[in-house]
């Protein structure tokens, strides 16, 4: 392999440095099973993206693909132009709740404070500009008055919120969010749709897997639909239709009607 | 009953390798890998049985530095296994762990008319005695099992203390961990290494059972008296220091009651270790029997949807 050939490659390269997220020809297999399958995606600065598909179709895969959890089978994946390993710093990941033990020993504050940690680098402890950075980041999502509780006194959107305010406090440029919205009470929903708003005005781009179709246009305005494929990618309004949503839920009859109720609802 | 420097020294001892043993410990039982050192202590069997056959010396150092190397080899192993035999990482364990068992006491059978490597020491260690076999450092007169398990402890409480944030970010999410740029793997090992080199240390005092009352007991007895992570790790220190004075005393002391000779010291400390454990699964604050009947502590999915 010639020196830095990873991130040199002839599809990265084509890909200017202000690209949050640029994927070429990204295929992950489990077991020789292909979960995703020839990806291709260019998503622009700014934009709150969802990533939308049925069960199954890679959408978390997708999101641990790009940040190195999972090895690739084949393909690229640049942030800003460069290899995930170099831009860690731009990058804030919020995984699904199920993905740590919350009987764990720590409070919400410790939780939050681990989003600096990068910053801090090997050996160096939290201190009190940490936690004054976690104290802010709670605070933005509403449960600063929890920051002493034991994780699992919390409710399950409150444990959302501490997973958000952990990536607010990583301060990165774009955001990769695993089903923030999964199992959550209106209040967090209202709480994260603010922080994802507060977000793209500061210019951030945040790319969160979601479920419900029915929010779909409310929430996001690019758009991207999954199915091992990329059944379509683009602005939310264009490529949120009825033909886009049959292709990537193929099959799925009930999901197909759920999917064109929706759609109405949002066209109404 | 009558104490003597000898009481002295075995309580200390205990109490050494008990919080050697607690700290990394605290981490495993977090990780819930508590038969991780379980695998280890008896996987070190072979790596004592090949360092005493192959120089021939039973000097601590060799023995210690063969055993610690086979114990850090049954977590690479383990891993392996569990990674690309796509075996639940609990099987994998106990298919090394129990295989390197297997070889080292074949090894040590084998070759029993040489070595002087007794499988009831191995398994009980050999507490009684540490007393009789001392250093001098300084014009101070110790024993040897006090010094080494010192410096352990030592050596534990510094990595724990410089790898303090790395450790709990690696133990209580990996993902993230890696994604910041700290390598779970990498701590995973050094975590690994801490274990296998604590119990290769203490083994020779308390021998492999006893070490893994040690490494898990107290971890777990913490854990139901608080939900913070420092004071978990002050507390399963505390347990394990309590249990060995308790244990030693109970060894020499009820025994006698009987009329009988005082019994195994390591063996009560663990005793003592594990009816601490059940005071605290009784009264624990933090998920003990009482606390749940009388206190129901606030549970995450009971707390309602809307509070906000």
């Amino acid at each position: 392999m010639s020196p830095r050939g990873d991130a040199a490659g002839e599809g990265l390269s084509a890909h200017p440095s202000n690209v949050p997220l640029a994927i070429h020809d990204l295929t992950v297999a489990y077991h020789r099973k292909p979960v995703i399958w020839d990806v291709d995606l260019n998503i622009p600065e700014g934009k709150l993206v969802g990533i939308v598909g049925p069960n199954g179709a890679g959408k978390s895969t997708l999101i641990k693909a790009c940040l190195d959890l999972i090895p690739k089978t084949s393909g690229e994946v640049a942030i800003y132009g460069k290899s995930y390993r170099s831009q860690r710093r731009m990058v804030g990941y919020v995984p699904q709740r199920e993905s740590v033990d919350w009987d764990f020993p720590v409070s919400a504050l410790d939780v939050v404070a681990m989003g600096t940690y990068r910053q801090l680098g090997w050996f160096k402890p939290v201190g009190r500009k940490q936690r004054e950075a976690a104290m802010e980041a709670l605070d933005q999502v509403g449960i600063a008055h929890l920051a002493k509780r034991q994780i699992r006194q919390l409710s399950g959107g409150q444990q959302q919120r501490v997973f958000l305010a952990r990536a607010l406090a990583q301060d990165a440029r774009v955001y990769f969010m695993d089903e923030p919205f999964a199992a959550v009470d209106a209040a967090t929903e209202e709480a994260i749709v603010r922080l994802l708003q507060a977000l793209n005005e500061r210019g951030k781009t945040c790319l969160v897997v979601h479920h419900d179709l029915a929010t779909v246009s409310s929430y996001f305005d690019w758009l991207v639909l999954l199915n091992m494929r990329v059944v379509a990618s683009g602005p939310t309004r264009e490529t949120f239709t009825a033909a886009n949503l049959e292709k990537t839920y193929g099959g799925q009859l009930n999901l197909i009607d759920d999917a064109v109720r929706a759609l109405r609802n949002a066209t109404d | 009953m009558s104490w003597s420097t000898f009481d002295t020294w075995i309580v200390v001892a205990g109490a050494l390798c008990a919080v050697a043993c607690a700290l990394p410990g605290c981490f495993l039982v977090l990780r819930r890998m508590s038969m991780m050192g379980d695998a280890i202590s008896h996987a070190v069997l072979p790596g004592l049985a090949a360092a005493f056959l192959l120089t021939g010396s039973r000097t601590s150092l060799v023995m210690f530095v063969g055993a610690a190397i086979v114990g850090v080899l049954t977590a690479v192993f383990t891993q392996w296994i569990s990674r690309f035999g796509n075996v639940d990482r609990g099987a994998a364990m106990g298919i090394v762990f129990t295989t390197m068992f297997a070889v080292g006491l074949i090894m040590i059978v084998q070759a029993a008319d040489r070595v002087d490597l007794d499988p009831g020491c191995v398994l009980y260690g050999a507490l009684e005695l540490t007393p009789l076999d001392t250093w001098r450092v300084a014009g101070l007169e110790f024993p040897r099992v006090v010094g080494v398990m010192a410096v352990i402890t030592a050596l534990n409480l510094g990595v724990i203390a410089i790898l303090f944030k790395e450790l709990r970010l690696s133990t209580f999410d990996p993902g993230l961990s890696d994604t910041l740029g700290f390598s779970s793997q990498l701590i995973h090992y050094l975590l690994m290494t801490m274990v296998a080199v604590t119990t290769v240390a203490a083994f020779e005092a308390v021998g492999s059972i006893i070490v893994i009352a040690m490494l898990i007991v107290p971890a777990a007895t913490a854990l139901l008296v608080t939900r913070r992570l420092v004071p978990m790790l002050v507390i399963a220190c505390g347990a394990g220091v309590l249990a060995a004075a308790a244990g030693h005393w109970m060894a020499v002391a009820v025994p006698a009651w009987f009329g009988a000779d005082a019994t195994s010291s390591s063996g009560m400390m663990a005793v003592a270790s594990g009816l601490i454990f059940a005071l605290a699964w009784l009264f624990g604050p933090a998920g003990g029997l009482l606390a749940g009947i009388f206190h129901r502590p606030p549970d995450g999915r009971s707390i309602t949807n809307n509070e906000t």
